[in-house]
């Protein structure tokens, strides 16, 4: 039966040329402009450590001052931040901190390059699944000793090094040599979810949030020996004595990452936090006493990182292709009326309400799957549009293939929907009637 | 034209006149709040910087090591940079306007005040007033003598120390009048610190901050006369006639490199450059909704060349028995163009409603005022015009649908 209803599909379609290549061009149309937004969006919104970002905990305390009443700050100061990590509580735990550093390797021939570094600790890597080709990361006596080591980006492996294992070779950072002691793999979280912080204050302006991770990683201590007075407080309550050194600064700037593997251990870890936080009050160190622990994806909401404008142009897509249904459910519906003679003659012929429903929509399923695959066309055409734009998420931007299905599931899924009155309306004809003016 | 005759046909076609008129509706209520999000950005985009912008180039270096005499070196770099033909001014700043990254200072009316007042950008360089081209609507600008180096008032900062305090300043005249409204300015005292005062000397007309997101807060300038050094985050302005820009600017990131051959420049660009920059988000959603906006257009015209069309042939033998009574072509022709001037405007009355919903929608998400009366009527006529003009094809063939058919049986 359904073989018969495409080749009965299939003429009605060839019949109308115009009709047909309008509705196929309004589901075109709009499934293009939603795909192309639901797709910038579902790469933008998404776990980007799935299975895992449950387990991982932003840690908030605020040594600041003043009293009013605020969320803490996004960021620790240095005496906290190197307090609660050293305390060991979690699973695993690490500090990141980043700046910006001129890079220079002495065997390749180039130019000094000006890259961002990450800061970090030992567990980053293991903690945040980070991927390596060459090497691994550095140890936790690394960290204790401040030692000259640095893991790089898969990126900068290929400028410097041509992508050859570059592990025990040197690399200059500002006027220090470090050994290369890892190669990454290509990654390219998204967002670069570690650094997140500060969303609430950028008005929805929240791009950055999707830059590529940095190119250079070093322990803590090490980097900020090399490069201490480039990195830039997040805010200070007070006035930072000049040149900068944060660790002694009013200021907060390094952000504490703690893995906890059961709900007990978060429950433990929320108390730590508290005890720290009292402990301090009695030292007289800190006054607020809010702290906070979200997961990693409340983090993420909580920064709103899918930037505004992305959002409002889902919201738009969405509204065009409810025009787009609109409009084609009354072309179906002309398309349908206009062929009650037809579909009278098969009703006196035998056929039931339910089989003149059935034929019709299978015509609205084919106007969809035609409008998908043009739909599907104009999606990536859309998606070519975005990765010319100048935003930071640009070289991400790719169909994947749960995209390419859905992209054909929505234009049936609308088209059915739009076909759904029309062929109620088309199954309601009376044969008799139709049949006395033929 | 009568219209009742047409109001009794579409009463016998309600299911294809309420899909018609929801849509025009829907599209109505997203033309109305585009046309106002593409206005509202525009508007953004059009936030004066108050500073001589086709005549402005900046150079930006890197942060490296800073030189030990930085005060000396910035003073030798300014006076070689002057030295470039076709330069009318040179001065330094540590940010410029819509530059991104930008430096702030927390005003305070009294030194014993708990809370700041507000927050507003700290301009801090050389000769800005001269380069940048602000406009002093009020005192004096600031004189050579009275700059200091940063090191001097940080270090007094940090001792708690008020020595050297107040320091003149200049402030922009929307902070001036934000801080104190129908008073004059000048003369009067804030603090940035409790110990930190300054004096206003001074109002420029516009000078809007570095990362200027807000509008009302977006002019909330003071111009501080403080010696930076040539250090990371500070950027070399230099002044000159619009068409010299790109040589200049070659000339001087050539002079500078001459000078250290070490350096790194981050930016060199026009000031042109920088607003496009800055503004490329605007650019690029107001681009996104024009195209939305002539899409819905274009979609709503051709349902609508659609089901007129579809109307014109159901409807043949009745527009035959009419030409046939004795209707001109011209009565057929206005009855279809008034039929749908009707639907059009009933979907526009449904479409106001919903667009004002949208935009109750949109001031909770999206931080928008109130959608202005004004866009309301520019979505009525977009609709009207777009309906004229996609029924103008289907009513013609109805006009020229000869009497004779009234007299055949099918």
């Amino acid at each position: 039966m359904l073989g018969y209803y495409l080749d009965l599909a299939l003429r009605s379609l060839k019949r109308n040329k115009v009709l047909t290549a309008l509705m196929v061009l309004a589901i075109a149309v709009g499934i293009g402009a939603s795909m192309t937004t639901l797709t910038v969006m579902h790469l933008l919104s998404g776990d980007p450590l799935p299975g895992k970002s449950a387990h991982l905990f932003y840690a908030q305390v605020d040594a600041a001052p003043d009293a009013k009443k605020r969320e803490p700050y996004d960021v620790l100061d240095y005496q906290s931040a190197m307090d609660l990590w050293s305390a060991k509580r979690a699973d695993r735990q690490t500090l990141i901190a980043d700046s910006q550093i001129k890079v220079h390797a002495p065997q390749a021939n180039q130019p000094p390059l000006m890259l961002m570094m990450l800061s970090t600790t030992a567990d980053f890597f293991p903690m945040f699944d980070v991927p390596f080709q060459y090497g691994r990361g550095w140890s936790a006596e690394d960290d204790a000793t401040h030692a000259r080591v640095a893991v790089i980006s898969a990126d900068l492996n290929n400028k410097l090094f041509g992508g050859t294992d570059s592990t025990g070779r040197s690399l200059r950072l500002r006027d220090s040599d470090v050994r290369i002691v890892g190669v990454l793999k290509p990654w390219r979280p998204s967002p670069q979810f570690y650094n997140v912080a500060g969303g609430r204050f950028s008005e929805g302006q929240t791009a950055a949030f999707y830059t590529k991770p940095e190119d250079v990683f070093t322990p803590l201590g090490s980097g900020l020996e090399i490069n201490g007075d480039n990195f830039q407080p997040f805010t200070c309550w007070g006035r930072p004595s000049m040149p900068l050194h944060l660790q002694s600064a009013p200021c907060v700037w390094i952000g504490l990452w703690v893995q906890l593997d059961d709900a007990a251990r978060v429950a433990g870890y929320r108390r730590f936090l508290e005890d720290y936080v009292a402990q301090q009050k009695a030292l007289g160190r800190i006054t607020r006493s809010d702290t906070r622990l979200r997961d990693l994806m409340q983090w993420l909401d909580f920064n709103g990182v899918v930037p505004r404008d992305v959002r409002l142009q889902t919201w738009l897509a969405f509204a065009f292709l409810a025009i787009c249904l609109f409009n084609t459910v009354g072309l179906l519906l002309a398309k349908f009326l206009r062929r009650s003679g037809e579909i009278g003659v098969r009703r006196a012929l035998g056929a039931s309400r339910a089989a003149v429903f059935a034929q019709c929509l299978t015509e609205a399923g084919m106007i969809g799957l035609i409008g998908g695959v043009a739909g599907w066309l104009l999606t990536l055409a859309g998606l070519w549009l975005v990765r010319r734009q100048p935003t930071p998420y640009a070289d991400m931007v790719h169909l994947d293939p749960g995209m390419f299905l859905a992209t054909f599931a929505l234009a049936v899924a609308t088209s059915l929907l739009a076909g759904l009155l029309p062929a109620m309306l088309a199954a309601r004809v009376a044969p008799a009637l139709q049949l006395k003016t033929l | 034209m009568d219209i009742l005759p047409i109001l009794a046909t579409l009463r016998r076609h309600k299911v294809i006149l309420w899909l018609l008129m929801l849509e025009i509706a829907l599209s109505c209520a997203i033309i109305c709040n585009g046309v106002f999000l593409i206005a509202q950005r525009l508007q953004h985009m059009d936030i004066p910087s108050g500073v001589a912008e086709h005549e402005l180039v900046q150079i930006q270096q890197a942060p490296i090591v800073p030189p030990p005499d930085r005060y000396a070196r910035a003073q030798e770099d300014l006076a070689m940079l002057r030295q470039i033909p076709g330069v009318r001014a040179v001065g330094m700043s540590n940010q410029v306007p819509f530059g991104g990254s930008s430096s702030n200072g927390n005003v305070m009316l009294s030194p014993t005040q708990p809370h700041p007042t507000l927050s507003a950008a700290e301009y801090f360089g050389e000769n800005l007033v001269q380069t940048l081209g602000l406009h002093l609507i009020a005192g004096r600008t600031l004189r050579t003598d009275e700059y200091v180096d940063a090191d001097v008032v940080i270090r007094a900062l940090a001792d708690g120390s008020s020595e050297g305090f107040p320091m003149p300043m200049l402030v922009s005249q929307a902070l001036a009048v934000r801080l104190w409204p129908q008073q004059n300015p000048l003369g009067k005292l804030i603090w940035l610190a409790p110990t930190a005062s300054f004096r206003v000397v001074g109002v420029v007309e516009t000078l809007a901050r570095a990362n200027a997101y807000n509008t009302a807060t977006a002019q909330y300038s003071m111009i501080i006369p403080l010696h930076m050094g040539a250090d990371k985050d500070q950027s070399y302005l230099l002044r000159t006639r619009p068409e010299d820009r790109p040589r200049v600017l070659a000339a001087a990131v050539a002079a500078l490199k001459r000078a250290d051959p070490a350096r790194v420049i981050m930016h060199s660009r026009s000031f042109d450059q920088i607003r496009s920059d800055y503004f490329q988000d605007d650019q690029a959603m107001a681009g996104m909704l024009v195209s939305v906006i002539v899409a819905v257009l274009l979609v709503t015209g051709l349902g609508i060349v659609g089901l007129a069309s579809f109307w014109v042939a159901q409807r043949r033998k009745q527009i035959g028995i009419r030409r046939a009574l004795g209707a001109t072509r011209i009565d057929i022709l206005h009855y279809f163009q008034t039929e749908n001037f009707l639907i059009v405007t009933f979907g526009i009355v449904i479409g106001m409603l919903l667009a004002y919903g949208l935009s109750l929608w949109l001031m909770m998400h999206y931080e928008l005022p109130h959608l202005p009366g004004i866009y309301f009527p520019v979505g009525a006529l977009a609709l009207w015009i777009i309906g004229q003009l996609a029924v103008l094809g289907p009513a013609l063939r109805a006009a020229a649908v000869p009497p004779v058919v009234a007299t055949r049986s099918v």
